[in-house]
């Protein structure tokens, strides 16, 4: 069982607000119970109480403290109690009962202070070093025998997210998907947010599939590219061939793209830019080589973003670029989402989910799908400040360009 | 009674932060000059109201809903913490122009959004407040210390109806017009059990902003095209004044946001 305690203070009798909270924890299967309340005397006077909330899990919890929270219920410092630690019996074993991560921002008590678990990711465990006073988490496949590794909720504190101030668009979303919502301002909003993003030096992570390619949006991520709005890519081996192909041939899966024509003997160049990429050595050197001088991955390499292609078994080749061990491209991936601030997922459904599962709560994800389930998928995994669209990707890119290339709000400030 | 007014001067839809707000359904900006000169002589030489200007600001299309600017109470001015960044540089505008007219500047914690009058209303004894949507319920109580008056908080869940000054209307202390469907089970209970006399409002007259009508004694102005509202209130014994203003209510407001009440 997760446990807190929340305060509940001001006119909150008179107003129905306590027996609402109560009735909205209950509501949402967990349970309470009123430690202390003491009711105002005069008209003017606040009322106060302390309630303790249980919930089953640490993820019932989370989100029981976070809706209650915007009825004005604030969470308690929660108890001292010291985190339960158990030794790795194996490499790649976790101790029984371990402590499974969420993705939100989580502390947790080592040595009488609450240490910050860093890289926040969900479904692993943590790991506590006590002589550095540091704790991070780990996934199973790369625990090592001894590890210190926290067991059962005690000393583990979640930190939900707020509604954040100064407002973003973000927040006020919090994962709603649909297809009815007014795009032209999430659109804008989200322009804004890379604005902002980039001028504090953030990084924006860009997850993208060869649907991309297919609908002629590549230009405007060229563009993104080209306009330092892209630090990170993730793909697959599909997004990498046909952006090349299209380089090298004017064709995506044999199709011109600008006359929607089949190319005769078009199937080929698929499997002749895989050929070609293969000969030169790998994507960059075929750019330094001067063979493919243009599209995504050429910009890529000129604006020197960090890329990574994570192989699958329906690919044909592959480059030489992919990374064909999952496990190998999932650590790497781990290791470029660090520091990223916002995660733009376009038209791919794997690599957006795998994604997904790396990131911490705090990074803010638009996932962009003409497939509704896609978008949901996404947010149901618990991707907290996720933005959906459902929406071709090519009138998207073309709008978002649009608006990163309108004059930004501020300047019209006198 | 004093009133604060902004011109329309740039006034415009320029983003959209209410489900009324559409930037392809543009305000045409000589009738919206027109509709609130009109709005404001009546105020001036009908209902004898004084009413001041704050100067309009380029970039700033919703400053001319100046209900939502903050509160004042007892030569204070508690300024208001917008939740949409866009309309977030309305504030320090409000704040200078409360400051040169000696008001004392009260801030709350920026982590709490709260939108003035378009949100908080008194009724009676009573404050009533308006939170989810726009405001939040802390920022409300912290109110309510300032003040030391009770704030009885209530759950907006409609979003059309975004501000508590949308849905609610306090025309005396026993009578009040309301849209039901804005606000939750709760609510209801709260809103029966404090208000003698509670005026529903149907649906084409709530989207008529029939509820954001100003309210000076017996005197009530409103947008037009509340028929049905007009007869229950003059029934009730009230001057009603109808005046167009539809070009504002593109961006969801009426006669109510245009003003705020300096107490």
């Amino acid at each position: 069982m997760a446990r807190s305690i929340v305060e509940i203070s001001g006119h909150i009798i008179d107003s129905l607000i306590l027996p609402k909270i109560l009735d909205l924890i209950v509501n949402l299967g967990a349970e309470f119970e009123i430690l202390d309340i003491q009711i105002g005397h005069r008209r003017a006077d606040r009322s106060h109480a302390r309630v303790q909330v249980e919930a089953s899990s640490e993820e019932l919890l989370a989100e029981v403290l976070a809706k209650i929270r915007e009825h004005g219920a604030l969470p308690v410092e929660g108890s001292d109690e010291p985190a339960r630690l158990d030794a790795a019996p194996e490499d790649g074993i976790f101790p029984e009962a371990f402590y499974a991560t969420t993705n939100l921002p989580t502390q947790v008590r080592v040595n009488g202070r609450w240490i910050e678990v860093e890289a926040p990711e969900m479904d692993c465990a943590i790991r506590v070093d006590g002589n550095a006073m540091r704790a991070e988490t780990v996934p199973v496949h790369k625990v090592r025998k001894g590890d210190s590794i926290v067991v059962g909720p005690q000393g583990i504190k979640i930190v939900p997210l707020e509604r954040s101030v100064p407002h973003e668009l973000f927040e006020f979303m919090s994962s709603a998907v649909s297809t009815e919502q007014p795009k032209g301002l999430l659109i804008r909003e989200i322009a804004e947010t890379m604005k902002n993003v980039r001028q504090k030096n953030g990084k924006i992570l860009v997850v993208a599939g060869p649907g991309l390619v297919h609908t002629g949006a590549a230009p405007y991520l060229v563009d993104l590219i080209e306009r330092d709005y892209v630090q990170v890519l993730f793909a697959g081996n599909g997004l990498a061939v046909h952006d090349i192909e299209t380089a090298l041939y004017g064709t995506s899966l044999g199709v011109y793209l600008d006359k929607k024509l089949r190319a005769s003997e078009g199937h080929e160049h698929h499997l002749w830019a895989i050929n070609t990429i293969r000969k030169a050595g790998g994507i960059r050197q075929a750019v330094e080589q001067g063979i493919v001088q243009r599209g995504i991955f050429y910009s890529c390499v000129r604006k020197g973003v960090d890329f990574v292609l994570a192989g699958s078994i329906r690919d044909d080749g592959p480059l030489p670029d992919v990374i064909t061990d999952s496990l190998k491209a999932q650590d790497l991936m781990r290791e470029k989402v660090r520091g990223v601030s916002l995660a733009l997922m376009m038209a791919t459904t794997l690599h957006a989910i795998a994604t997904g599962n790396l990131l911490p709560a705090t990074v803010k994800t638009v996932c962009v799908d003409i497939n509704p389930a896609v978008v949901t998928k996404l947010a149901d995994r618990g991707t907290f400040q996720a933005i959906g669209l459902v929406t071709d990707v090519e009138p998207f890119l073309r709008e978002l360009c649009q608006c990163l290339n309108q004059e930004p709000l501020q300047a019209h400030e006198p | 009674m004093q009133l604060l007014m902004c011109a329309p001067s740039y006034y415009g839809i320029e983003y959209e932060i209410n489900p009324w707000m559409s930037r392809a359904r543009q305000s045409d900006p000589q009738r919206a000059q027109q509709q609130w000169n009109s709005l404001r002589r009546l105020l001036e030489e009908q209902l004898s109201l004084d009413v001041r200007l704050v100067d309009a600001q380029p970039g700033l299309p919703d400053m001319v809903f100046t209900a939502n600017a903050g509160l004042t109470w007892k030569n204070q001015f508690i300024v208001s913490n917008f939740r949409y960044e866009v309309r977030r540089r309305e504030a320090p505008h409000f704040e200078a122009w409360f400051r040169n007219l000696g008001f004392e500047i009260v801030h709350l914690p920026r982590e709490y959004y709260f939108e003035g009058e378009g949100d908080l209303l008194k009724c009676g004894e009573s404050w009533f407040a308006g939170y989810h949507i726009r405001s939040d319920i802390n920022a409300h109580q912290k109110v309510a210390e300032i003040i030391e008056q009770e704030i009885l908080s209530f759950e907006l869940t409609n979003e059309w109806f975004y501000h508590l000054d949308t849905c609610f209307c306090p025309l005396s202390d026993e009578h009040v017009l309301f849209y039901p469907p804005a606000f939750d089970s709760y609510g209801l209970e709260v809103l029966e059990k404090h208000i003698p006399d509670l005026i529903p409002v149907a649906a084409e007259e709530a989207a008529r902003f029939a509820c954001n009508a100003i309210v000076a004694d017996r005197d009530i102005v409103m947008n037009t095209g509340c028929p049905r509202v007009r007869e229950k209130l003059e029934a009730l014994g009230f001057r009603v004044f109808e005046t167009p203003l539809d070009e504002f209510i593109k961006a969801g407001g009426s006669a109510k946001c245009l003003v705020l009440s300096i107490m």
